[in-house]
C-alpha cells in the first residue's frame, strides 16, 4: 500500500500537527483534555518529504504519536538531559556530507556515504511502538530498512558475535559533548550502543533514515540511526558513524554511567523494575492514563526465542 | 520594621510564591504543557516545593550571617506556600498519574527510596503547617513551637534526597540543591558551636578564681 499522504503535501505542509492529530486521543474525558494538551506549536521540523511504502506485516494498526511530540520530547543526551534540548539545539547537528564504516570481523568492510546507504535496499515504512526505560512510549512510523542485509552484505567472520554502534563523537554539533562544571559530563563520549548478532540480524530491526514521511529530524538521531522495537529506548543508537562487529559483548555507555540500572539486553519487561521505578506500566504520550508494559513491548512472539533458556532478571 | 514595610515584603512574597502556579496555569490554558503534561505539572510543582522549602530555610541564616531580622517574618509564609506546593505535587501524583491506584501506590513508597523520602518529607511539614497559627504557638510554648519546628530541616533533608535519588544520571541541578541545603544547615551548625563555645566561656569566667 503506497503510503497516501506523502505526494499529496508540500514540504510547507508536511508538519502540520493536524497531520497526526490521534483519532483514540482524549477519551479520558474532560478533565483529560484540559490535562493533555497539545504541546509545543511550531516545534515541528520542516523536514524533506521521504516516500516509502508501508510493510503492515511489521505495523501496529494503532494511530501515530503526534509528530509534534514525537520530534519534541527526546533524550537525545548529545544535545542535553531535558527533554526539550533536542529540539531545541538540533540546528547544530549537520547529517550532510556524513558517512558509516561498517568494519570489524568483516570480509567486507566498507564506509558507506549516507546517500549510497540509503539507496542500498527499498525503503520501507514500520509503524513500530517505543518504549523508553523511563516508562513513557509512542507509536512511530519509522522509514528505512532492516539491518540484516546490510550486514550481510559485509559478510560476518565466524568470530564476529556482537554489533557495536557509535554515534558521532563532535562537541561542535553536540553541545553536551563538552565537559561542563568541574568536567562534568553526562555520559562517556562517544555514545557506543550494541546488539547480539542474532539480534542485529533480526527481521524487526530497522536501520532507520527517516520517519511520519519525512527524513529524519536531527533531534530523532539524523541522517541515520537503528530502531530496536523489543529493547528500551537507548538501546536505539542516534546519528551513526560506525557500526562494527566484534567478538566480545560491547561497553555502552550506558552500562559505564550506570550498570545496574541500565543493562546491556535491557528488554522491555514489565517483570524487571528498573532500580528505582516500575517497569509494569508505561504512560504513552498522548493519553491519560497509564497502561500495562507488555513483555518486549509487544513483539513478543517475534523475538521471546531469541532468549530461550536465559534468566531474563539477571540479564536485564 | 514597620508594619508597612512587613506588608509589602509579604506582597512579594506571595506574589512570588504564586507565580509559578498561575505560569502553570496559563500553560495549560494554552496547551503548551508538553508532550507529557503530567510529568511536567509533577516536576515543576517538585522543582518549586524544594526552592521555596530552601528559601524558607534560608532565612534564619540571612539573620545569622548578616544580621538582618526581616527575613523571620517571611519565614513561617514561605514553609506554608512550600506545603501548598507539596500537597499539590502529591495530589498530581496520586490522582493524575496513579488515578486513585492505592495499592500500587503504597507498594512504591514502600519500595521506590526516592518515594518513601518524597512522603517523609511531606509528612513532615503537615504539624508544621497545622501549627503555624499565632494561636497554636500561645497553645503549645513558643519553645516548644520551636522545637517542634525545627522538623523543617528534616522535610528539607528528605526532599533534597528525594531529588538525588530520583534524578536520572547526567542532570546536575540535584547537587546544587543539596549543596544549597548543606550550607544552610552548616550555618545554623556553626552558629550553634559559637554561641555554646560563647556561652561555656562566659560561664567560666563567671567561676571565682
Amino acid at each position: 500500500m503506497l503510503i497516501r499522504r506523502a505526494p499529496r503535501f508540500t514540504a510547507s505542509e508536511i508538519t502540520d500537527p493536524k497531520l497526526y492529530l490521534s483519532r483514540r486521543e482524549l477519551m479520558a474525558g474532560a478533565a483529560a483534555l484540559a490535562l493533555v494538551p497539545g504541546g509545543g506549536e511550531g516545534a515541528a521540523p520542516k523536514g524533506e518529504p521521504l516516500a516509502a511504502k508501508r510493510n503492515p506485516a511489521f505495523s501496529l494498526s494503532e494511530a501515530a504519536t503526534k509528530i509534534d511530540h514525537a520530534t519534541t520530547y527526546n533524550n537525545f543526551y548529545e544535545f542535553g538531559v531535558n527533554k526539550d534540548d533536542p529540539s531545541r539545539l538540533a540546528h547544530t547537528l549537520r547529517p550532510r556530507p556524513w558517512s558509516v564504516q561498517v568494519d570489524g570481523l568483516v570480509h567486507k568492510p566498507k564506509t558507506f556515504d549516507i546517500d549510497e546507504l540509503i539507496k542500498l535496499f527499498p525503503l520501507e515504512e514500520r509503524v513500530y511502538s517505543l518504549r523508553c526505560v523511563e516508562a513513557w512510549s509512542m507509536v512511530v512510523p519509522w522509514i528505512g530498512f532492516p539491518l540484516a542485509p546490510l550486514l550481510r552484505r559485509v559478510e560476518p567472520a565466524g568470530q564476529a558475535k556482537f554489533v557495536e554502534f557509535t554515534t558521532l563523537l563532535d562537541s561542535n554539533q553536540f553541545p553536551a559533548q563538552k565537559p561542563g562544571f568541574f568536567g562534568f559530563s553526562s555520559l562517556d563520549w562517544p555514545y557506543v550502543e550494541g546488539l547480539r548478532l542474532d539480534e542485529a540480524l533480526h527481521p524487526l530491526t530497522l536501520l532507520t533514515v527517516g520517519m511520519y514521511g519525512q527524513v529524519l529530524p536531527n533531534q530523532n538521531g539524523a541522517p541515520v540511526r537503528v530502531v530496536v522495537p523489543w529493547k528500551y529506548g537507548f538501546k536505539s543508537a542516534k546519528s551513526i558513524v560506525r557500526i562494527r562487529l566484534v567478538t566480545e559483548q560491547p561497553k555502552t555507555s550506558w552500562e559505564k554511567a550506570a550498570s545496574q540500572e541500565y543493562g546491556f539486553y535491557s528488554n522491555v519487561n514489565p517483570a524487571v523494575s528498573h532500580p528505582r521505578w516500575s517497569q509494569a506500566d508505561e504512560r504513552r504520550i498522548g493519553e491519560f492514563r497509564r497502561r500495562p508494559t507488555l513483555p518486549f513491548n509487544g513483539y513478543a512472539d517475534q523475538v521471546a526465542s531469541l532468549y530461550t533458556g536465559m534468566d531474563l532478571k539477571k540479564f536485564y | 520594621m514597620t508594619r508597612r514595610t512587613r506588608i509589602v515584603l509579604k506582597v512579594f512574597v506571595w506574589a512570588g510564591c504564586l507565580a509559578p502556579l498561575l505560569l502553570l496555569g496559563y500553560r495549560a490554558w494554552t496547551d503548551d504543557l508538553g508532550a507529557n503534561p503530567i510529568s511536567f505539572i509533577t516536576t515543576t510543582l517538585g522543582d518549586w516545593t524544594l526552592r521555596i522549602l530552601l528559601a524558607s530555610l534560608a532565612m534564619t541564616p540571612l539573620r545569622i550571617v548578616f544580621g538582618l531580622s526581616w527575613p523571620i517574618t517571611l519565614r513561617r509564609l514561605l514553609g506554608l506556600f512550600a506545603f501548598v506546593y507539596v500537597c499539590l505535587h502529591f495530589a498530581v501524583w496520586s490522582v493524575l498519574d496513579f488515578f486513585f491506584d492505592w495499592p500500587r501506590m503504597w507498594a512504591d513508597i514502600l519500595k521506590r527510596p526516592y518515594i518513601t523520602m518524597g512522603m517523609l518529607g511531606l509528612l513532615s511539614l503537615i504539624p508544621l503547617a497545622a501549627t503555624s497559627t499565632a494561636g497554636m504557638i500561645k497553645r503549645l510554648g513558643a519553645r516548644r513551637w520551636r522545637r517542634l519546628h525545627r522538623l523543617a530541616y528534616l522535610a528539607g533533608v528528605a526532599g533534597s534526597i528525594h531529588f538525588l535519588w530520583l534524578a536520572k544520571v547526567g542532570r546536575t541541578d540535584q547537587y546544587w540543591h543539596a549543596a544549597t541545603l548543606a550550607l544552610l544547615l552548616g550555618v545554623r551548625v556553626v552558629d550553634a558551636g559559637l554561641r555554646f563555645a560563647r556561652r561555656r566561656r562566659r560561664a567560666a569566667s563567671t567561676v571565682p578564681a
